[in-house]
């Protein structure tokens, strides 16, 4: 789909030049950000927050007003007029100028941050203090990059968010989507994590859910809920619920487009800023099927990436598990695992890594509290302490007080105000439990498939599924019964930064975003999304939603296919007069709104008869349709 | 993915395509004739051989407008990818056809060779009809059906500096693509239509009405009531100006559109025995009078109109399910052509058409048939109802507007149902965007105030949407 046959090498103008309005707003818009680049540029703006706000405000009016000059004039309907005649949605010069000032931009974003002014130790300088008022304001701390890029994001989606409310003003299931798409991010995205920041919350953006924020469960994220007591707790908790009882209900109910086309962050600028690019998406078949294999092995590669991480916070969690490079500096230790290595090695592997005392805390009163072998070596003060009997004073020490604990044979252990104590052996679950839990659904689901859904997978995606579920279950297993913290070969830590910068930094920004003049605007969410993947696995295998197609009427004309972000070949469907039942499909319904035909609709319905092909199309005899197309 | 699925073949079948690999030809690769191909190759294993002097590939010609308008690119609108073709053993040959000698069972290509065939099927489509005004031959005079004749509206139509203003003559589907496509580029338009609203042999005059405002409102100036009566050139043989009729008024323009429908392109047939009238004349089994030779779409003619259906039915629709079925009877399953309930769609500028079961207008209204009509007051929506008066039994639907579902429509036309049941389950039938606006209760309303009825329109219901 590469060559443009259209002869246009004649005197060929087709109506692309901006009106005089659109000249201005362009203008005002470019101003705003001219005041970003010279900041950037360490140009010293005396007001910053005036500054800043002239300099957000005219970006966001400048894009406002091109939308209005753009489609207010004009009747309502579809705005797609010289699309491949302009430079910019064409891959033409300026679609590349921009794609590549983008893809700077995230380059400079995630390993320059320097060149925009962060300074870690001290003031902000050049943008990212430009940005300082609007942060302290918020969340009461300076801006980091991560600021100034959460604040451009959001008004991106805002004002683009507005232009795409016009450009779609008669379709209603575009604008009420558009409208959630900025109310997530504006709030759920950009507000609330600050103001949790600011209330000493561990920031959280609630609607970013696992694996898409492939973090949440990395070990300093879960100690950082875990620190922030019962609201941390909950926030672990929804985040385990949203991914595995919230998403499937809610994908069950409506297709993953409740996610990605109403809440998600990448789909909302894909959707806004993002949409004037939606048709450059690859509709080849080759396509698809890269599509298909990138796009699982990224689900593979977070599943075992977090799996790890998880295995080895646990792991870490555990006395055992306590060695020489464990710096434990000065800390009074907390254990509680009777079984296993002998206590007093692990009393001495403590003491190696630099621990000032190690208590066995003794969880159950019945039992009998354990004997201390292997004791030789050991010079640090050590004891059997029994949970019931000193409740009021571990809460003390819990609240950071002075207290005395009291062990089993009398002595007593001081703990100064707030003394480091470092807990062990204190976690919910353990890494055994975990990992069993894993492969067990895995198993589950995987067995689910190929029993009640094998025949809707096509022979290649069941020994890709079998594969896929090989590879990950042997790598499980492998972890488990593998002694040392590794998986494979790989570190836990090593996986997840390594993850982190090929999937999500270089993937989902410098590509996904970086790249949308020329790949279009969904290529994270098609080729790199692991979410995406679980929710449209999902959405294939059991959810009300399709989109159904209107028995004969499709004209093959092929405005579906161009407009899928997706890159579905939605015609091929629709001139089957088969529903369009598809993993990768986001809900934008913008095939629905291009179709001149009217044939396609997206809607929840029954599961009964929601995928059928046909071979002869309504509208010819009926004898004709039931015979071929008896199945 | 839209593999081909290949059907398991009956027994009889397969001793039919084990004895022969017989050879099938098309000359069109069309809607008909590449629906014909591909049924014919899921079903058997003869040799298939695709010929069009238009163009390499299977395009879709209702998207035409929309390469000129920037929406797609040429490749967007050919629906299957080139290995397409190759993979289900389907031989393509850009050639024309000049003649057929219909003994020796040959085509002869104006490029010297010649094919055999064991059965030929004629799928050759439509041509501009005109009505032999003076200055057709001028440079500028162009229709729009053809790939040619869209390259030549590219090179005559580029933009607004070299064709300030255009001409189109007649008022049909065809002509209101033209117009909105030469819009885009800002191109000053003038329509003539023969009659005193725009469509009005095919549409109601409540719907004809609303779409010629819709169509003004889009900045064309539309003249009813106006003939052509001739094409003025000045001294490069270049379309200057067009004379109407009624007013003898000159108005002056680049291009002449000529859309004032097509006809069979069937010249090339005229010395080859094959019976032709305004089409090739066929029989239900789309025979033609020689045998093993067969024609579908457009270019075809019934001998015995179906129903209240034309003889030449030129849409999308009919040639596929024509090919549909002709590929049945070629792999040895005779069918004969038996369209089910008319249907069509359109779209004019903004406003979306479609229609289920026949809907008259005026001129050709059967004298049993009565109609209902409504129409929003922002005059882009209207419905017409058409029911016997006898029997209220439900005839058709016209929907400007609002998208209707295909199933419902069909099944209730084949339930005979009666014009009250129509309107108490209307909201089954509503395929709009989920989160529209719905006019049911108003369309109902001013049905009850007319007919002096009460009925409550039910509530959407699953279940008896998906009853079939
Ligand atoms: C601008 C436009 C818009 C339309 N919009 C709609 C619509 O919205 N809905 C609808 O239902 N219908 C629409 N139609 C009508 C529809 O496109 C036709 O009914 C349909 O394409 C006919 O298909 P066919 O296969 O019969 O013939 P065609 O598609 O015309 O194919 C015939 C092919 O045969 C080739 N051919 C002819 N003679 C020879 C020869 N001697 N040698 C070699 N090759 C030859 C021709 O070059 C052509 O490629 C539209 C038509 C046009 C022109
Ligand atoms: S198939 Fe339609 S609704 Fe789904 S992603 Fe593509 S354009 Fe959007
Ligand atoms: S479904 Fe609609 S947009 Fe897609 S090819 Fe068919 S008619 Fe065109």
């Amino acid at each position: 789909m590469n060559a443009t046959n259209n002869n246009m090498s004649l005197t060929g103008e087709p109506p692309k030049a901006l009106n005089t309005q659109q000249k201005m707003a362009t203008f005002i818009g470019l101003a705003g950000l001219a005041i970003l680049f010279l900041a950037m540029f360490n140009l010293d703006f005396p007001n910053k927050a005036i500054w800043l706000t002239v300099s957000l405000v005219s970006i966001a009016v400048g894009t406002i007003w091109f939308a209005k000059a753009a489609y207010l004039n004009k009747h309502e309907g579809i705005k797609n007029d010289g699309v491949y005649f302009k430079s910019i949605s064409s891959k033409g010069l300026w679609a590349w100028v921009l794609g590549i000032a983008m893809t700077l931009f995230y380059v400079v974003l995630y390993w320059f941050p320097a060149y925009l002014g962060l300074v870690k130790e001290g003031d902000n300088q050049g943008v990212i203090a430009l940005f300082d008022p609007l942060s302290k304001q918020l969340s009461g701390n300076p801006a980091s990059q991560w600021f100034l890029y959460g604040t451009l994001y959001t008004l991106a989606i805002l004002a683009f968010g507005i232009k795409f409310i016009w450009k779609y003003r008669h379709n209603r299931y575009e604008i009420l989507r558009t409208i959630s798409v900025m109310f997530f991010q504006l709030s759920f995205a950009f507000i609330i994590p600050e103001i949790l920041v600011r209330l000493n919350q561990p920031y959280y953006d609630l609607k970013n859910i696992w694996p898409l924020n492939y973090d949440l469960f990395a070990g300093y994220k879960i100690n950082e809920f875990l620190g922030a007591g019962n609201i941390g707790l909950i926030m672990l908790i929804f985040g385990v619920l949203s991914i595995f009882v919230i998403t499937p209900i809610l994908t069950y109910k409506f297709g993953k487009r409740w996610y990605c086309s109403w809440v998600c962050g990448c789909g909302g600028l894909a959707e806004t800023a993002g949409d004037p690019f939606r048709h450059l998406s690859d509709k080849r078949q080759s396509a698809w099927k890269v599509e298909r294999w990138v796009i699982h092995s990224v689900v593979v590669f977070v599943t075992v990436m977090t799996t790890a991480v998880v295995f080895s916070y646990l792991r870490g969690n555990e006395s055992e598990s306590i060695s020489k490079w464990s710096n434990l500096d000065d800390k009074m230790v907390v254990i509680s695992e009777p079984e296993g290595k002998p206590i007093g090695e692990r009393i001495l592997a403590a003491q190696e890594a630099g621990a000032k005392s190690v208590i066995f805390l003794l969880k159950d009163a019945s039992e009998k509290p354990p004997v201390i072998e292997k004791t030789e070596g050991i010079t640090i003060k050590y004891g059997v302490v029994s949970q019931a009997d000193n409740q009021p004073v571990l809460k003390r020490i819990e609240e950071g007080q002075d207290a005395a604990l009291t062990a089993t044979d009398g002595t007593s252990f001081i703990v100064q105000k707030g003394a480091d104590v470092k807990q062990y052996d204190n976690s919910l679950i353990s890494k055994e439990f975990f990992v069993w839990g894993v492969i067990i659904v895995l198993t589950l689901i995987f067995s689910w498939v190929m029993l009640f859904k094998r025949q809707e997978l096509a022979k290649d995606a069941k020994y890709g599924a079998i594969g896929y579920f090989a590879v990950v279950i042997s790598i499980l297993l492998f972890t488990y019964y593998s002694s040392p913290g590794k998986l494979f070969f790989f570190d836990a830590y090593q996986l997840n930064k390594a993850y982190g910068f090929v999937i999500g930094s270089i993937f989902s920004g410098v590509i996904g975003v970086g790249f949308y003049p020329i790949f279009g605007n969904r290529v994270w969410c098609r080729f790199g999304c692991p979410m995406a993947a679980i929710l449209g696995f999902q959405q294939r295998m059991l959810s009300k939603f399709r989109i159904t197609v209107n028995g004969g009427q499709c004209i093959s004309c092929g405005n579906c296919s161009t407009y899928c972000e997706m890159g579905i070949d939605v015609r091929a469907y629709a001139q089957k007069g088969e529903n369009i039942v598809r993993s990768s499909c986001v809900g934008c319904g913008i095939c629905s709104a291009v179709c001149p035909r009217g044939v396609l609709k997206l809607e929840n319905g029954p599961l009964e008869g929601r995928i059928d092909g046909n071979e002869i199309l309504l509208g010819n005899d009926v004898d004709l349709m039931t015979l071929v197309n008896r199945k | 993915m839209p593999y081909i699925k290949f059907l398991p073949l009956k027994a009889t079948e397969v001793t039919i395509t084990r004895n022969s690999m017989e050879h099938i030809v098309i000359i069109g690769n069309g809607i008909a004739g590449v629906t014909a191909a591909r049924h014919i190759r899921k079903l058997s294993d003869k040799k298939i051989t695709l010929i069009s002097a238009e163009t390499d590939h299977f395009f879709s010609r209702t998207a035409l407008m929309y390469v000129y308008m920037g929406h797609l690119r040429w490749t967007d609108i050919e629906p299957y990818e080139h290995w397409f073709w190759e993979k289900n053993r389907l031989e393509l040959k850009k050639a024309y056809v000049d003649r057929i000698d219909t003994d020796a069972k040959a085509l002869y290509f104006s490029e010297g060779d010649a094919l055999n065939y064991d059965k030929l099927i004629i799928a050759t489509g439509s041509v501009t009809n005109t009505f032999g005004w003076e200055g057709l031959e001028l440079d500028g005079v162009q229709g729009l059906v053809s790939k040619q004749d869209l390259d030549a509206l590219e090179k005559n139509a580029p933009n607004k500096e070299i064709c300030p203003s255009a001409v189109i003559v007649g008022g049909g589907l065809i002509g209101v693509e033209m117009a909105e496509m030469l819009r885009t580029r800002g191109i000053a338009v003038s329509m003539l239509v023969r009659e005193d609203a725009f469509w009005t042999n095919v549409l109601p005059n409540g719907e004809a009405e609303m779409i010629s405002r819709h169509i003004k409102s889009h900045g064309v100036d539309l003249r009813h009531n106006t003939n052509l009566d001739k094409i003025l050139g000045d001294e490069n043989g270049q379309v200057r100006a067009i004379l109407a009729k009624e007013t003898g008024e000159e108005i002056s323009c680049k291009v002449v559109g000529v859309t004032t429908g097509v006809k069979p392109n069937i010249t090339f047939l005229k010395d080859s025995g094959i019976e032709t009238d305004k089409g090739v004349l066929v029989n239900r089994k789309l025979e033609t009078n020689i045998k093993d030779i067969y024609a579908i779409g457009d270019c075809a003619q019934q001998r015995e109109p179906i129903g209240n259906r034309p003889p030449v039915e030129a849409v999308w629709y009919t040639g596929r399910m024509m090919g549909e079925a002709l590929a049945q009877t070629i792999c040895g399953n005779a069918f004969e052509y038996n369209p089910g309930h008319w249907f069509n769609s359109a779209k004019f500028f903004d406003i979306e058409y479609q229609t289920y079961g026949w809907v008259f207008s005026e001129q050709r209204r059967k004298e049993y048939e009565q109609h209902f009509h409504w129409k929003h007051e922002d005059d882009t929506k209207c419905i017409t109802i058409a029911y016997h008066k006898d029997n209220q039994k439900f005839l058709g639907i016209n929907t400007f507007g609002i998208r209707l579902r295909h199933e419902i429509m069909d099944r209730w036309l084949t339930e005979e149902r009666e014009v009250y049941y129509v309107m108490e389950y209307l909201r089954d039938a509503n395929f709009d965007p989920e989160f529209y606006d719905t006019y049911e209760a108003e369309i109902v309303s001013k049905f009850n105030s007319e007919m002096d009825t009460n009925i409550k329109p039910k509530k959407k219901n699953w279940k008896r949407i998906f009853s079939y």
